[in-house]
C-alpha cells in the first residue's frame, strides 16, 4: 500500500483539515443554538465558555489551513502546464479535464467556483470566533450579534461543503498526483 | 442555575455592541470583495496579470490576498471607530448579510460569467 506525496497533501487539505472543518461547523452550530437561541435564562457556564472559544479558534485554524494549503500546494500541481506535445496528461490534472467535454465542467465550473469560495468559510469563522472571543457570555445579551453569528457559520459550512464536494469530485475525475512515492504497509501477494 | 450564573445574569454589564458590529460588517465586505477582485480578474488581463502575486498559484494569490488585506483593514478601521459605541445592529446585519450573499452567488462562474 503506498500513495504519492502530492496524493498524500491532497488527503491532508482534504480529508484533515477540509472534512474536519465541516464536521466541525455542525458542531458550533449545535452549540452555539443550545447555548443562546433557545428560552434557557441560564448562561453557560465559564467552562462551558472557554470550551466555546477553544473551538471556535481551532474552526479558524482548520479553515485558514484548507485554503492555504489548497491554493499554495495543491493548486500548482493542479494548474500546471505540460510541455508542448505532452500526450499523456495524468500528471496535469487541469488540462486532462478540460481536454474533454464529458469532464471539462469540474473546471470551469467546479474549480473556477472551489478556488473562490472556499475563502469564504475562514473569513466567516474567523468573524464568529471574535466576536465569540470578544462578548463571551455576554452574547445572551445581544442577540442580533448571535444571529449574524449563526448566519455567517450557516454560511461558511455552505461555503466549505461547496469546495469540498468539487474538491472530492475534481480529485476523482483528475487526481493530483506525483511525486516520492510513499510506502504506508507492504501487502500480502497470493 | 449556579450562584455565579444568577448573579450574572441579574446584573449583566452589557458591552456596546460595536466591537461585534465591525467584525460583521467587515467580514461581509470581505467576501464581497474576494468575489469582486474574482471578477475582475477574470475579466481584464492587465488586472489578472497584476494579481499574479507568486506564479505557481497564478491570479488566486493575488485575488485572495488583496481581499483578506481589505477586509482585515475595514475590519480594523470599523473597530477603531465602533468599538465603545452602540450602532444600528439591524442596518449593519443587513448590509453584513446582503454582502456575504452577494459575495457567494458572484464567485458561482456561471453568475460571475455574466459581467
Amino acid at each position: 500500500m503506498e500513495m504519492t506525496a502530492r496524493s498524500f497533501w491532497t488527503l491532508i487539505h482534504g480529508m484533515g483539515f477540509g472534512a474536519l472543518y465541516l464536521l466541525a461547523c455542525s458542531g458550533a452550530l449545535v452549540e452555539l443554538y443550545r447555548r443562546y437561541c433557545t428560552h434557557s435564562q441560564e448562561l453557560p457556564s465559564e467552562r462551558d465558555e472557554k470550551f466555546l472559544r477553544i473551538y471556535l479558534v481551532a474552526m479558524a485554524a482548520l479553515a485558514w489551513l484548507a485554503v492555504l494549503t489548497g491554493a499554495y500546494i495543491i493548486y500548482p500541481w493542479y494548474r500546471a502546464v505540460p510541455p508542448p506535445g505532452t500526450a499523456n496528461l495524468a500528471a496535469f490534472p487541469q488540462r486532462l479535464l478540460m481536454a474533454s467535454p464529458t469532464t471539462s465542467g469540474w473546471h470551469s465550473i467546479g474549480m473556477e467556483w472551489k478556488e473562490h469560495v472556499a475563502w469564504i468559510a475562514p473569513i466567516s469563522i474567523t468573524m464568529a470566533a471574535a466576536v465569540v472571543l470578544q462578548y463571551g457570555r455576554n452574547l445572551k445579551n445581544h442577540p442580533q450579534l448571535r444571529a449574524a453569528v449563526l448566519v455567517f457559520v450557516w454560511i461558511s459550512l455552505i461555503a466549505a461543503g461547496v469546495s469540498g464536494f468539487f474538491g472530492a469530485m475534481i480529485n476523482k475525475n483528475a487526481p493530483v498526483e506525483g511525486g516520492p512515492v510513499i510506502h504506508i504497509v507492504q501487502g500480502e501477494t497470493k | 442555575m449556579s450562584t455565579q450564573n444568577a448573579s450574572a445574569f441579574a446584573n449583566p454589564s452589557v458591552r456596546p455592541n460595536g466591537a461585534g458590529a465591525a467584525a460583521i460588517l467587515a467580514a461581509g465586505s470581505g467576501t464581497f470583495l474576494l468575489a469582486v477582485f474574482a471578477i475582475l480578474a477574470d475579466q481584464s488581463a492587465a488586472i489578472k496579470s497584476l494579481m499574479i502575486f507568486w506564479k505557481p498559484t497564478g491570479p488566486l494569490s493575488g485575488v485572495t490576498t488583496c481581499a483578506i488585506v481589505l477586509w482585515l483593514a475595514a475590519w480594523a478601521i470599523l473597530h477603531a471607530r465602533w468599538r465603545n459605541r452602540s450602532v444600528a445592529l439591524t442596518r449593519v446585519n443587513a448590509a453584513a448579510f446582503a454582502l456575504l450573499i452577494l459575495g457567494l452567488l458572484l464567485t458561482f462562474p456561471p453568475i460571475a460569467d455574466l459581467f
